[in-house]
């Protein structure tokens, strides 16, 4: 599974260093390191609804806040 | 805001608008035909305000159209001479002064070997302009020091020496000399010799992108951009940026992040370096001290860096570096950078390229610009690429390694330092090598420079979001 994160500046700003940081040890908490690949963006042009975070084209709106349920969710629940 | 106050001079202001119109025509794919138009519709009337006359003054014109198109294909140089510009230069070399007193021995013409010197009738030594070569040799026999040199403004300009006289007076580059600073480019009042521009190339990419449809276009930006375009935001620059079609814009100040963390490992690990970041300072380095070429930083400038980094996650992305320097459009086309950096703009280019879309910048709603730290912006000014490896040793945890710097302010800095450290007598460990006085912001490209430059680049650097090298970084995959 690839993870995209959104690192433009108008995601930088609502926190995509925090929902990279908190996927990381997510990933490493789950050990799943060698199924789940994180990738960085500049810009997926929809800032309004940043931070963007997208699997397989489809993109989600996360916040620092939300990594959590959207891991187990969208992440844990499928990979 | 006239065309004249975005600009320091007019020589500046001349070919910003020969750059729009060449902008214009191609955006409308109009070039082709009307490009033998562009000098008349610049100088319309028929009283020259330049030269002897209109034609002449549409002549040069048409020479900068072709420097605007890219330039003489044969010579690799970014840096060209507009021969028939420059010959009207009437600062003129060895000439007698005052001091002369009209003595007997006349060692000046018996050292003149071109028969150029002359007397009138009071015993006054002149030197006849059309025989003489500036060779000096009448000075140096004078008793009184009555013959002085007035140096040209690009030879001044010229640290690296690259400039002199060809048979027919005009300046000359030597290729073999020349680090494509645009020192001489910035200085020539006349507007003689220009940097080749590739605006056309990045018309090109973005129009064939398809408003980011086939692939996107990514704007890396050099962080001295804070000072520049002053009659606008930040903001509203970033907007414009992508209202030329642009997908995004990221600041090449965290691609110097990236650059100062691994600088600042290879040289705790190698015991000395210099710098890579500078185009200019490295290719003063290959060009005149190969010898010390191996301690150059082994890695790509903050502009490749980013731009690589961009085009792992983004393989099919193009990347235009905007920045002020006229060096980078070398740097670009090495082999070792061409992958990444798809082109290069100055900011001169920047303002002709929003022109040529009629953007008023000034008018446009404030985006956000937020990806480096504060070290990463302060690379922009001198002493900034220091002071970002000084803390990337602290964030390392190798304090053990004791730094100690020498941050060169302009070429003649970076020449005493390297003659140093070639000789074995320099008492650094590190040098960083800005070829530009004041650093970045002193760049040849840049639309204006100013006292407050450097002011303006420490505000930016402390607006930025990230404080620490390590958080900016925590963001990216490695």
């Amino acid at each position: 599974m690839r993870i995209v994160i959104c690192i433009g500046s108008a995601c930088h700003l609502k926190g995509s260093r925090q929902v990279v940081e908190q996927l990381r040890e997510l990933i490493e908490e789950h050990n799943l390191e060698d199924r789940v690949e994180l990738a960085g963006i500049f810009c997926m042009g929809k800032c309004q609804e940043g931070v963007c975070v997208s699997i397989d084209d489809r993109v989600y709106s996360v916040t620092p806040e939300t990594v959590q349920e959207f891991f187990e969710k969208e992440v844990l629940a499928k990979v | 805001m006239t065309e004249q106050r975005k600009f320091d001079t007019k020589v500046q202001v001349l070919k910003y608008k020969v750059l729009r119109e060449v902008a214009r025509l191609a955006w409308n794919d109009q070039l082709l035909e009307r490009v033998h138009d562009i000098p008349k519709t610049i100088v319309s009337g028929k009283e020259p305000t330049m030269r002897c006359c209109v034609y002449k003054e549409r002549a040069i014109l048409a020479e900068r159209v072709k420097l605007a198109m890219g330039g003489d294909r044969d010579n690799p140089n970014m840096i060209e001479v507009i021969d028939i510009a420059c010959d009207e230069c009437p600062v003129g070399g060895y000439r007698v002064t005052e001091a002369c007193r009209g003595c007997l021995a006349h060692r000046c013409e018996g050292a003149c070997k071109k028969g150029a010197i002359y007397f009138d009738k009071a015993h006054t030594a002149h030197i006849d302009k059309a025989k003489c070569v500036e060779c000096g040799a009448c000075a140096k026999v004078c008793p009184y020091g009555a013959i002085s040199s007035q140096k040209r403004p690009c030879v001044m300009a010229c640290k690296v020496r690259a400039i002199s006289m060809n048979d027919e007076k005009a300046a000359s580059i030597d290729r073999e000399k020349c680090i494509e600073c645009g020192a001489c480019v910035y200085q020539c009042p006349f507007g003689a010799i220009m940097d080749k521009s590739f605006i056309l190339n990045a018309i090109d990419l973005l129009k064939k992108s398809e408003n980011g449809e086939k692939y996107k276009v990514y704007a890396v930006i050099a962080p001295s951009i804070s000072s520049q375009f002053t009659y606008a935001k930040l903001g509203s620059v970033v907007s414009g940026i992508k209202a030329l079609g642009f997908h995004t814009v990221v600041e090449a100040a965290l691609g110097a992040d990236m650059v100062a963390y691994e600088e600042a490992a290879e040289l705790a690990e190698k015991g000395f370096l210099t710098s890579s970041c500078c185009p200019a300072f490295v290719a003063y380095i290959q060009k005149q001290f190969p010898d010390l070429a191996a301690h150059v930083s082994s890695h790509l400038s903050p502009a490749a860096t980013i731009a690589r980094y961009i085009k792992r996650d983004d393989p099919g992305a193009k990347v235009i570096f905007i920045g002020p320097c006229t060096a980078k459009k070398a740097e670009a086309r090495k082999p070792e950078v061409r992958p990444y950096l798809d082109e290069v703009l100055t900011f001169e280019e920047l303002q002709a390229l929003f022109d040529s879309r009629d953007i008023e910048i000034s008018e446009l709603p404030e985006d956000v610009l937020e990806n480096a730290s504060y070290y990463g912006r302060i690379f922009a000014r001198s002493g900034g690429l220091t002071d970002a490896v000084a803390e990337a040793l602290r964030e390392r945890g190798l304090d053990s390694f004791k730094l100690r710097a020498v941050p060169c302010d302009g070429i003649e800095a970076c020449r005493t330092a390297l003659l140093k450290a070639s000789k074995g007598v320099l008492d650094a460990n590190f040098i960083e090598g800005m070829a530009c006085v004041g650093g970045c912001i002193g760049g040849a490209g840049c639309l204006t420079h100013g006292d407050k430059n450097k002011a303006d680049v420490d505000r930016y650097g402390k607006e930025a979001m990230e404080k620490k090298i390590e958080d900016s970084l925590s963001m990216l995959h490695r």
